[in-house]
């Protein structure tokens, strides 16, 4: 193959004109004829036994049609089929404030908004768990009652290489505490579905999730509805991040209301039920112990971490293992110890966030290796260059490494930015700061055990030069449409407007897994163009005995099949394609992608972590700080990314530039946090995600590594260049007062608090905070009862 | 509640259609007039998802009641941004420079741009900011939405 004619350019996404002019469908958008509107109604209780649920008056209210409860659906579900622990409506107890109870379809929205409170549900308190201390220390409260220990979720210890000659071989070790607070993704769509009820018992969910294979696994569990009878289809999401790759309550709901009534329901959640739906950012307690000789080497590393996980499994227990995961994918680590453990609270469940599970430990271990090079006298950016972890080499986990280009991200950064000039040379209240980082090309295995591929796809060509191609990906707004446009049309040498997505059709489409994990570039790219590889063989084939030219000789580019030595011998791709049709039969072919084997070890827990291809990136952030008023001014975010190849530049920048925003709003004040139970901020006012006066100058660099088992060279760029960026401005913020920021987010209270106190760290000390965490739900308690009392007397 | 009859003007186009009072702008284009394209976000004025143009003036669809406008408003929504089969330079410069990732916000945020470029065709980056500060968007970090609306400028 010579040049490539359509990837690594700046093209336009073949989904943009729908986006630009109103046309694109999103789920809410669908209106379907005798529709149905669907509401939830939420629990008030934070934990709750239900003693009754009493629908009988919103039934009898005039415009409502149907009403179920947990009672309707009491299957256990939940997205990774070893820890399904949720029901779709909660059947004998509720576990955060906001989650689902009962659903209601009615006529119109207003009326099913009025049913609702015509819902009685007879609770019995019982006291929340609100903290991971509580959470550890607590025998006598459960959230779930098959806790083993409190109640600990899962818990994980996994011990590579000798810890203890590599900590005796330790020049210098430090020991640290950090915690990450947790956070939301706040798309700006919030979820929603419609389903239609079919005469013939079939059921069509068009819905905005991440995950339509998972889903419709569930909707069969769930629902009790064979799954050739359940058709589900993703539309574009409005922004995910994670936030829609679970099964959620209204799925089921709208499924089960549409069966019944045979007619269509829609369910949207307002922005303060997408506060609850969640599945955000978990907060992450975490300890590191670093040993390194006294050049900087590391010769030992011990990382626990501490995980909230709310009320649900979610994606936990990929969650927990991967806080230790991918920490030894970037820097020489000889020993390796990681211990794990995720806690239920009675909060909204968390989940996968854009770098799931990685963000937290990233952050942890950028900011002790900043102190490690602080501590020995070193240039951060320098050390970190001096210490990688080597292209095409096996970690201490025994993860496989291929292309690796954290070297060439580091060195880019320092040159945009003249960060060596820079540091600690800045005058006081401005910073500068260093960090790398890495995430996986997709999870090495799926969520339920099987051996068929990650992701399959079809393409077929019809008589008039045009291409379709079918895949169950879901468009999140990463641009998985137009990846799989231009890759059909790269391989199949037409140009990426003559393709025809369709995508996220589980009854049209082969399985794809989802958009999730960062997988979709890397596996459904492979499998989207070994498909159109296989009709481009058949129609080269003709095209060279037309043309009376070898086949080695023949060339495909711009809707022609060309003699590469004489390109004005060539025919159109309609022309060779229709030859081909007569030749062959009707063009349509199948490909599909299966990760290798022997990418990971063998050891329990060796499932995750594991990945075709690590994208790694690094980040470079000029910071001000306003000793005054505490604010902190990010300046600039320039960060570069190993993505392999850059299938189309443009959409690579986007999402650099988009996972700095993230990284930016989640150090700089997003916080999902609780005040006795009930969620503070369930609302874009006060949880407050940046605007374009608060986001920083972004630069976006790519660095291509071409990576060989990458789909034209290509690895992830939707998720792994949000880590860097909280480490590099937390040490920006250290270079620029001397304050060490153990523990997210850095805000201007704190940071005032630390100058106030001449504090040299902001962070925890231990695994106990200190903090009495029922004291605001006492305070809260007490107010509402002197509410209660004014209110009475 | 009782529908009434509602007379607007939308994209250049007279309707009229029967919607309960209390329902917003932004509900009854959605959902009388089918004109989805406008997107709702939060419902509270929080999210600029719903912006839409009432006499060339960016307002949020989702805070407004029909009856608070005029008899003559002038509704413009991002249907009504093309010129017929013409793009608008705004819908061509987004498109090219990647600025709609999800999407979901950019409704909205072409009708603030194109506010912005209808009294100042020649913003600086600073004024742009100011302009859709309003606008929130989850995806790009806004870059890419900048050089879009510096493109446009420039094509116009």
């Amino acid at each position: 193959m010579s040049e490539l004619s359509i990837l690594g350019q700046r093209r336009p996404k073949v989904n943009s004109w729908a986006h630009l002019t109103g046309q694109a469908k999103y789920a809410d958008d669908i209106v379907l004829p005798r529709m149905l509107y669907g509401r939830l109604l939420r629990s008030t209780q934070a934990h709750a036994r239900i003693k009754k649920v009493d629908v009988s008056r919103a039934l009898a209210h005039p415009g409502v049609v149907a009403v179920v409860t947990g009672a309707d659906m009491p299957e256990k579900m939940g997205i990774m089929p070893s820890t399904q622990d949720e029901t779709a409506l909660a059947v004998d107890k509720v576990r955060y404030v906001g989650e689902p109870v009962a659903a209601v379809a009615a006529l119109d929205e207003d009326t099913a908004f009025e049913a609702l409170s015509l819902i009685r549900v007879e609770y019995e308190p019982l006291e929340p768990i609100l903290s991971i201390e509580e959470a550890l220390a607590r025998e006598d409260v459960k959230v779930h009652e098959d806790s083993k220990r409190g109640n600990v979720f899962k818990e994980v210890h996994l011990s590579f290489g000798d810890l203890e000659a590599g900590f005796a071989n330790a020049d210098h070790t430090r020991d640290d505490w950090f915690f990450f607070e947790g956070n939301t993704h706040a798309p700006i769509e919030s979820h929603s579905c419609v389903a239609n009820g079919e005469a013939n018992g079939n059921v069509t969910l068009w819905t905005c999730t991440q995950v339509p294979h998972y889903l419709h696994r569930e909707l069969e569990k769930v629902l009790g509805v064979p799954r050739a009878r359940i058709r589900v289809i993703a539309t574009p999401n409005g922004g995910a991040f994670g936030g829609k790759s679970d099964p959620f309550a209204h799925e089921f709901a709208a499924c089960l209301l549409a069966l019944r009534t045979k007619r269509p329901v829609k369910f949207t959640l307002d922005r303060e039920e997408v506060f609850y739906a969640h599945r955000g950012r978990h907060p992450v307690k975490m300890h590191l112990r670093t040993g390194v000789t006294k050049d900087g080497e590391i010769t030992a590393v011990h990382f626990q971490s501490w995980l909230d996980g709310g009320a649900y499994a979610s994606y936990g227990i990929a969650t927990t293992y991967y806080t230790g995961a991918l920490l030894t994918v970037t820097y020489r680590v000889p020993a390796y110890k990681f211990d794990g453990v995720r806690v239920y609270t009675n909060k909204p469940p968390c989940g996968p966030k854009r770098g799931h599970g990685t963000t937290q430990p990233r952050y942890a271990f950028e900011a002790q290796l900043d102190k490690i090079a602080d501590d020995l006298g070193l240039d951060p950016l320098a050390y970190r260059h001096r210490i990688l972890q080597p292209a095409n080499s096996r970690t201490v986990n025994d993860l496989r490494i291929t292309t690796m280009g954290l070297g060439e991200c580091l060195e880019r950064v320092g040159q945009r930015t003249d960060f060596s000039a820079k540091h600690r040379n800045l005058p006081p209240g401005k910073g500068i700061g260093v960090a790398g980082s890495a995430y996986i090309s997709g999870a090495g295995l799926p969520i339920y055990w099987n051996e068929m591929p990650h992701s399959g796809a079809t393409v077929k060509i019809d008589r008039g030069g045009g291409v379709t191609v079918y895949c169950g990906t879901a468009e999140i707004g990463q641009g998985s449409d137009n990846m799989l446009a231009s890759i059909t049309a790269e391989a199949l040498g037409v140009m990426p407007e003559d393709v025809h997505v369709v995508s996220g059709d589980t009854s049209l489409a082969p399985v794809d897994l989802g958009s999730y994990s960062s997988r979709v570039t890397f596996m459904a790219g492979n499998a989207v163009k070994q498909a159109a590889l296989k009709l481009r063989d058949q129609l080269a084939e003709v095209a060279a005995e037309q043309l009376g030219v070898p086949i080695e000789q023949i060339l495909c580019a711009y809707r022609r099949y060309y003699d590469h030595e004489d390109p004005d011998k060539f025919m159109s791709f309609t022309d060779v394609a229709a030859a081909a049709e007569a030749r062959f039969g009707t063009l349509s072919a199948a490909g599909w992608y299966k990760p290798p084997k022997g990418i990971g070890g063998t050891f329990k827990g060796a499932g995750v972590g594991p990945s075709p291809a690590y994208s790694y990136q690094a980040c470079v952030a000029e910071v001000t700080v306003d000793r005054e008023t505490g604010v902190l001014t990010v300046d600039r975010l320039v960060t570069a990314h190993d993505c392999g190849r850059a299938l189309n530049p443009a959409n690579v920048e986007g999402q650099i530039e988009g996972s700095a925003y993230m990284g930016y709003g989640e150090v700089i004040g997003e916080e999902q946090v609780f005040r006795g139970g009930l969620h503070k901020k369930p609302s874009l006012l006060d949880y407050k995600i940046p605007t374009s006066l608060d986001t920083p100058a972004l630069e976006a660099i790519i660095v291509e590594t071409v990576d060989a088992e990458g789909p034209y060279g290509g690895k992830e760029a939707g998720e792994g260049p949000l880590n860097p960026v909280i480490p590099a401005i937390a040490n920006a913020v250290f270079d620029a007062i001397g304050v060490r920021f153990d523990e997210t987010p850095i805000t201007p209270e704190k940071i005032l608090d630390a100058l106030a106190k001449k504090k040299d760290r902001v962070g925890p000390t231990g695994l106990d905070g200190g903090r009495d965490p029922k004291a605001s739900l006492r305070r809260l308690n007490a107010s509402t009862k002197a509410r209660e009392k004014k209110r009475d007397a | 509640m009782t529908k009434e009859l509602l007379s607007l003007r939308v994209n250049g186009e007279p309707h009229t259609v029967a919607a309960e009072p209390h329902h917003t702008l932004l509900e009854v284009l959605r959902e009388e007039l089918q004109l989805t394209g406008t997107k709702h976000g939060c419902e509270l004025g929080e999210c600029g998802a719903c912006t839409v143009l009432v006499d060339g003036v960016p307002i949020l669809s989702c805070l407004t009641l029909p009856a608070q406008l005029g008899a003559n408003a002038e509704i413009t929504t991002v249907e009504g941004l093309a010129n017929g089969g013409q793009l608008h330079p705004l819908q061509t410069a987004f498109a090219q420079e990647g600025a709609a990732q999800c999407g979901y916000c950019t409704p909205g945020m072409l009708m603030a741009a194109k506010a912005l470029l209808d009294t100042n065709p020649r913003p600086s980056r600073a004024e742009i900011a100011h302009a859709i500060s309003g606008n929130l968007c989850r995806c790009t970090g806004y870059t890419a939405i900048y050089e879009a609306v510096e493109k446009a400028a420039k094509a116009r």
